[in-house]
């Protein structure tokens, strides 16, 4: 007890006694003392002088926040659909049977843990698992022995990790990764010759509104999928009464598949980061916060060393580039495993310490963002696009791309295919220039966009990557003709939706579960035609959802219907549609008969 | 409404339900006169017809199925009409008995049987009840449309007499039902 609460009040110290820093205070602690049991949140609500309630709500919303000791090592084993074409099953086994315990279990010796985990952003180098927050991907059932022989035998994880570590900065001295970076195709915004600074040295010489002026005739879009427009969304904030206004990074990349921001962060933090700068210079904000996700806490010290280089550059800091009153500064946050809070507002109500739950809109972020200031939220991308811009000029980059998508996108291909990793192309390229780049043959379908996006079969890969055709994201997946779509792929997001849902409105909280059971019902052989109709139909009472999470949820489903029907219909049940197949009596009275000693 | 149309023929049965959906229906006051000369009812508490007797236009279905007859009744009722409603909410839901799903069925019937502080000494045998004549439970409680095939569904508990009677009204003559916000807002 006394461990608590000296642990406690250490960490809770650390972070000035702030409420609105919890996820920070949660995270440091779990971390010192394996988990977050009852009496630590007691403890941590105490401290903070808040309801212990409020502590509890957000330790439960988060699944790598652990109420029990989740073991000396936990194993977070990747369970999304590119893991599972990579041979997850068997690694998974081999885990099991070496550890001694069921995944969701710790083994007798309290060394190991096993726990499912959604997409960590390594769908390039599948399958993957954080341990302990260290990822070791590429895992085969070999590995998985010997890691959990490793821990037994009491090495460290870094032990565990070896020395092979991957390409780029993931051999930093701070980041020390196995992760590699595999960037197939450098494009000029992103992964172009960049030096730190020379952006901010022009933006400090400009007005806020010859910037942002700037950012709108260039016609950048946000990357995270929706597609606003920077400029637009800068403006407004710049607007937006009151002088305390916030700048957001967002690289909480939960889409499965995704894992841009993994390899932006990785190469070029400063970029994103001098990003973030220009844009508190544009609409007058001093403090930002780069949101990152819970899966990439391994670039923890290696972010903080970067944000200290910049400071030291005279990047960040008070007169940034030599001007007074230009001052602004970055803090990391880190999420605690949460897809919706990809969702700006989500992402905010995390950083402000609470439940991820996507706010109500109006009012928007850019009016009552972080702390009910005037906030802007860009995707990690974006912001690259905005250092290019500024430093090249609108003309450069209105001459990428297409009519009405300006510059590049930085894909992110996984699944069947030879050459899986990171795609920097214009706007415009077809579905067919990536699957012919990637050594993509024989393809039954491509996730594009994840799956909030859209699943395509082949008469539709002669259309374009855009935001007048197929907007994406980022993620792109590719299904071999081998796979069986609904039951390795369609299914497989069914159970993610189900599972991220916040469970905020009804419909999404309701309508994942049951699209689940129904589809789980389909592709045993049970469903009906009816079925598949009704999975239709309750797309558009989704659309009722409060946020992009609960409006896309049924789109796996849904995009598949539409495209793949007749792998729906080859499976629907025979036999009279008035008795519904899945029903089995015999079944039902089973638990009966043995109750009263029929059996 | 002519009196010359022939009468549709309803049915209607109270499965795992209260007779509460039954009892609104006959809450229409007045209206019950007009109700008999638009239908005719076959099997139905109301008339006490225990077995079908002819092939029904409409079947109402009050509760859902909490046991071996009540899925027979309920395939019964899917084969002798054209149209079936599923009426209220453990129809549609399962509504209060389907609490017990939560749990597993034994413990449901030891607590009801054997341990419940209302058994006391009642069941010195410690006999669970199973006779062949009795149903058998069901693991849980099921809405009817996880058994059979439903095309229509009222929701209310009860769904209010307004609401059950212009569905019929509706059925009867072919009409869509344009239901009044009233009858199905419920807080």
């Amino acid at each position: 007890m006394p461990a608590i609460a000296q642990t406690v009040k250490q960490v809770v110290a650390r972070y000035g006694g702030d409420a609105t820093r919890l996820m920070d205070v949660l995270i440091d602690v779990q971390d010192e003392l394996g988990c977050l049991s009852h009496v630590t949140a007691a403890r941590i609500a105490d401290v903070l002088g808040i309801p212990q309630v409020d502590v509890e709500q957000t330790t439960s919303f988060y699944h790598f926040f652990a109420r029990e000791p989740r073991g000396k090592f936990a194993v977070y084993l990747n369970d999304s659909v590119v893991a599972e074409f990579c041979g997850r099953a068997e690694v998974a086994q081999a885990f099991e049977e070496a550890a001694g315990c069921k995944f969701g279990e710790v083994s007798a010796d309290g060394v190991v843990g096993l726990f499912h985990t959604a997409c960590i952003g390594m769908s390039d180098q599948e399958p993957a698992a954080l341990v302990n927050g260290q990822v070791f991907p590429k895992l085969t059932p070999e590995k998985a022995r010997e890691l959990v022989a490793g821990m037994r035998a009491g090495r460290t994880v870094e032990e565990l990790k070896g020395d092979q570590y991957g390409d780029g900065q993931n051999a930093h001295p701070e980041v020390r990764a196995l992760v590699h970076n595999h960037v197939r195709r450098r494009g000029v915004m992103v992964f172009d010759h960049y030096r730190p600074g020379e952006a901010l040295a022009k933006v400090v010489k400009m007005s806020s509104g010859e910037v942002i002026a700037a950012v709108k005739a260039a016609s950048v879009r946000g990357r995270g999928g929706a597609g606003f427009p920077t400029g637009m969304k800068w403006d407004f904030a710049r607007r937006a009464a009151g002088d305390v206004k916030y700048v957001f990074c967002n690289a909480d990349e939960g889409e499965p598949g995704t894992f841009k921001d993994r390899v932006i962060l990785t190469e070029r933090p400063q970029m994103v980061i001098e990003g973030m700068a220009i844009a508190a210079f544009a609409v007058g904000a001093r403090r930002g916060v780069l949101y990152v996700r819970h899966e990439y806490l391994y670039l923890r010290a290696y972010l903080e060393h970067v944000l200290a280089d910049l400071r030291a550059q005279g990047l960040l800091g008070t007169a940034i580039g030599g001007l007074a009153g230009f001052d602004f500064d970055v803090s990391l946050q880190f999420g605690g495993g949460a897809y919706v809070c990809g969702e700006e507002s989500a992402l905010i109500e995390s950083a402000e310490g609470k439940r991820g739950e996507p706010r109500d809109r109006p009012p928007f972020p850019v009016e009552k963002g972080y702390l009910q200031k005037p906030t802007v939220v860009n995707n990690v991308e974006t912001l690259c696009s905005a250092v290019q811009v500024l430093l090249k000029g609108p003309e450069w980059y209105n001459r990428l791309g297409t009519e009405k998508s300006k510059g590049t996108k930085v894909l992110c291909v996984s699944g069947d295919c030879d050459r899986p990793g990171i795609y920097e192309v214009e706007w415009g390229f077809s579905v067919n220039d990536i699957l012919k780049e990637a050594g993509a043959r024989d393809v039954q379908a491509v996730q594009v966009g994840g799956p909030s996006g859209a699943c395509i079969g082949p008469d539709e890969f002669n259309r374009v990557l855009a935001y007048e055709d197929l907007a994406t994201g980022g993620s792109f997946i590719v299904v071999g003709k081998h796979r069986d779509l609904l039951k390795d792929v369609v299914l497989n997001f069914a159970r993610f939706f189900r599972e991220e849902s916040c469970g905020s409105c009804v419909p999404c909280r309701a309508l994942t579960g049951m699209a689940q059971v129904v589809l789980e019902r389909i592709v045993a052989g049970k469903g009906t035609a009816e079925d598949v109709e009704r999975l239709r139909a309750w797309q558009k009472i989704m659309r009722n959802n409060r946020c992009g999470l609960g409006q896309t949820a049924l789109n796996p489903i849904v995009t598949t219907i539409q495209n793949f029907r007749p792998l729906y219909a080859a499976r629907l049940a025979p036999g009279d549609p008035r008795f519904v197949p899945s029903f089995d009596l015999a079944a039902a009275i089973r638990d009966y008969d043995a109750a009263v000693g029929k059996g | 409404m002519s009196a010359k149309a022939p009468k549709k023929i309803v049915a209607t049965t109270s499965l795992a339900g209260c007779f509460g959906c039954h009892m609104s229906l006959l809450d229409i006051d007045e209206r019950i006169l007009d109700l008999i000369e638009l239908v005719e009812f076959n099997k139905s508490p109301f008339d006490d017809i225990k077995t079908f007797t002819k092939e029904c236009d409409i079947g109402l279905i009050e509760g859902g199925c909490c046991n071996d007859e009540n899925v027979h009744v309920l395939t019964e009722f899917r084969k002798r009409c054209k149209v079936l409603v599923a009426v209220g909410e453990c129809a549609l839901m399962g509504g209060l008995p389907a609490l017990r799903n939560v749990l597993p069925l034994k413990e449901c019937l030891e607590e009801a049987y054997l341990n419940g502080p209302t058994v006391a000494d009642g069941n010195p045998d410690k006999i669970i009840p199973h006779d062949p004549d009795l149903p058998k439970i069901l693991n849980r409680v099921y809405p009817c449309h996880e058994v059979v095939k439903i095309d229509y569904f009222l929701p209310g508990c009860p769904p209010s007499a307004d609401l059950i009677w212009d569905a019929l009204v509706a059925l009867v003559t072919g009409q869509e039902l344009d239901p009044s916000y009233r009858s199905f807002k419920f807080d």
